[in-house]
């Protein structure tokens, strides 16, 4: 019944965990929100793909159960709440504003994929499986670039989608270190997070409606009416 | 031996026959994209051929680097097909002569001559476009070089044939992060160095907006034939390098048959991979904008990212 080996599995496995590192930088470099929204939705399909594959890898179908769950949260459920509480002309934005620009924060960027890459040779020691070599590095690469986009934009939605790029990353690297993860644990994020992005969206309509923008990162001084 | 060096020169003849042809295949389909009809996919052969019927008016303040310019642009590539495996997996008569680095250089030669060219002449448009020109390839150059270093620690060598045995031997380095990140980079590049859609617009009359065909403005008859031909081979080569190289390395005549009809039936099987990138250009071509001068350089910078990430996740996964 094996169509596809195990090996085989796991070098596709690898090749979608190249496009999800890409996606990750794509998000730091684009200006425009809906490319960001897009490029979420897209590595939160790789993810869910991932996690498919190394389940049926490992034949483990607690991973099979992520793949599922992060496919219906994370490529259904969450853009569908971030498009219905945020406000349409949001996602109009065409000019992100951020602290920096393009080419200094996708330069910052390369030293942090470095950085993940080098953090992770340090685990290599701990006998970790040869595919977790793949995952681990650009899960923690992730993490980093989706803190350091969140800290860097002054658009609330889009330091929405940084730190969901941020989560993807954490549990990139999470499925191949637990590949047994409890499936409990991911069902409690995945009502976890569409709850939060639920609230900043809220939030974030609210400002919009008060303030005519969501360029947070300008709002730093509290005034007396 | 002497096999060999037919074939070499039946690569060479391939790619100066077929080169018009894609570029025809690519303007037409773009117009039907745009819900036109568009020109013939002969209609290059047919400019050609007007083209080196006429005339050829020369400015008299110009020197003989304007007149050779169009020889030397137009030699370039032919000579870089002797070193890339167009139609063969194993290395031909001229295989060994340079890598990829040196068919990069012979490249980029062609593009100098070209430059100097259009400054040759008075033509206020020429330099312009030169100087725009420069500003792109030495933005460019260093992922190239990122490129080529990475290609180099995944299969020891720059020597194309090598590099494609590698992928089509190891489907573990064929699917591996930086197999994809380079690919991407490497395409990125195709875009910026021939001066298509997000950099330059390559179909665009507006000479004060032009980049790449800018410098050629002064050529009529004979040298803007070899022009426009050399332009065309030249989008033909680096689509060789990247599709039978990087991005699909299958499909070409076996090291095992080495026959003429093994050789000849690798042409189709090239074209119809040509044809599926051609897809992809017109995709790109159609939906996206021409960027402003100044944000090419971010553009390149997200190439040279991704390029440095393939090659940091190559060192140390090793």
């Amino acid at each position: 019944m094996h169509a596809l080996s195990t090996s085989s599995l796991l070098s596709i496995e690898a090749l979608a965990g190249g496009v999800f590192l890409l996606t990750a930088l794509g998000t730091v470099a684009a200006r425009q929100l809906l490319t960001c929204f897009n490029l979420f939705v897209l590595q939160s399909f790789l993810l869910s793909a991932s996690a498919a594959l190394l389940g049926l890898a490992l034949s483990s179908p607690h991973l099979l159960a992520v793949a599922a769950i992060t496919l219906a949260t994370k490529t259904v459920l969450i853009p569908w709440l971030l498009r219905k509480t945020v406000h349409g002309e949001v996602y109009r934005i065409r000019e992100i504003d951020q602290v920096l620009n393009i080419p200094t924060s996708l330069l910052l960027a390369l030293g942090l994929v470095g950085l993940a890459y080098f953090s992770v040779d340090f685990f290599g020691g701990v006998a970790v499986p040869a595919y977790s070599l793949v995952n681990l590095p650009i899960g923690v690469a992730v993490l980093l670039l989706g803190a350091f986009t969140l800290t860097v934009r002054r658009e609330a939605v889009a330091q929405l989608l940084a730190l969901l790029v941020a989560e993807n990353g954490v549990f990139f690297a999470g499925i191949t270190i637990v590949p047994n993860l409890p499936a409990i644990a991911e069902l409690a994020a995945a009502v976890d997070i569409p709850v939060y992005t639920l609230v900043v969206g809220l939030l974030t309509r609210r400002i919009y409606s008060e303030m005519g923008t969501t360029m947070v990162g300008r709002l730093t001084a509290l005034r007396e009416e | 031996m002497l096999l060999h060096l037919g074939y070499n020169l039946l690569q060479a003849a391939v790619v100066i026959g077929f080169a018009p042809l894609i570029e025809g295949i690519l303007a037409r389909l773009k117009e039907i994209v745009q819900s036109k009809r568009g020109p013939s996919i002969f209609q290059p052969y047919r400019d050609l051929g007007k083209l080196l019927r006429k005339d050829e008016i020369v400015s008299r303040q110009s020197s003989w680097i304007f007149r050779a310019a169009p020889y030397v642009a137009f030699t370039t590539p032919v000579f870089v097909t002797l070193l890339i495996p167009v139609l063969t997996r194993y290395p031909l008569f001229f295989a060994f002569m340079g890598d990829m680095l040196g068919a990069g250089f012979v490249l980029a030669l062609g593009g100098f001559f070209v430059s100097l060219a259009a400054v040759d002449t008075g033509n206020p448009y020429g330099p312009m476009g030169a100087s725009r020109t420069r500003m792109v390839g030495f933005l460019t150059e260093p992922v190239f070089l990122i490129v080529f270093m990475t290609i180099s620690l995944v299969a020891g060598s720059t020597i194309p044939y090598i590099v494609q045995d590698e992928w089509v031997r190891s489907p573990a380095a064929f699917f591996a992060p930086w197999h994809v990140l380079l690919v991407i980079a490497f395409f990125l590049l195709i875009l910026a160095e021939d001066g298509r859609l997000p950099v330059d617009s390559a179909t665009g009359h507006f000479e004060l907006a032009m980049i790449e065909k800018s410098k050629s403005l002064e050529y009529s008859g004979r040298g803007a034939a070899l022009m426009k031909w050399a332009g065309a081979m030249k989008l033909f080569v680096l689509m060789v390098v990247f599709l039978n190289v990087l991005v699909t390395p299958w499909g070409l005549a076996g090291p095992t048959d080495t026959s003429l009809a093994g050789v000849l039936l690798a042409v189709p099987l090239v074209l119809l991979k040509m044809l599926a990138f051609v897809l992809v250009l017109v995709v790109i071509e159609s939906s996206l904008a021409k960027l402003r001068l100044f944000r090419i350089s971010e553009f390149t910078g997200a190439a040279f990212v991704i390029a440095v990430v393939a090659m940091i996740s190559r060192l140390f996964a090793a």
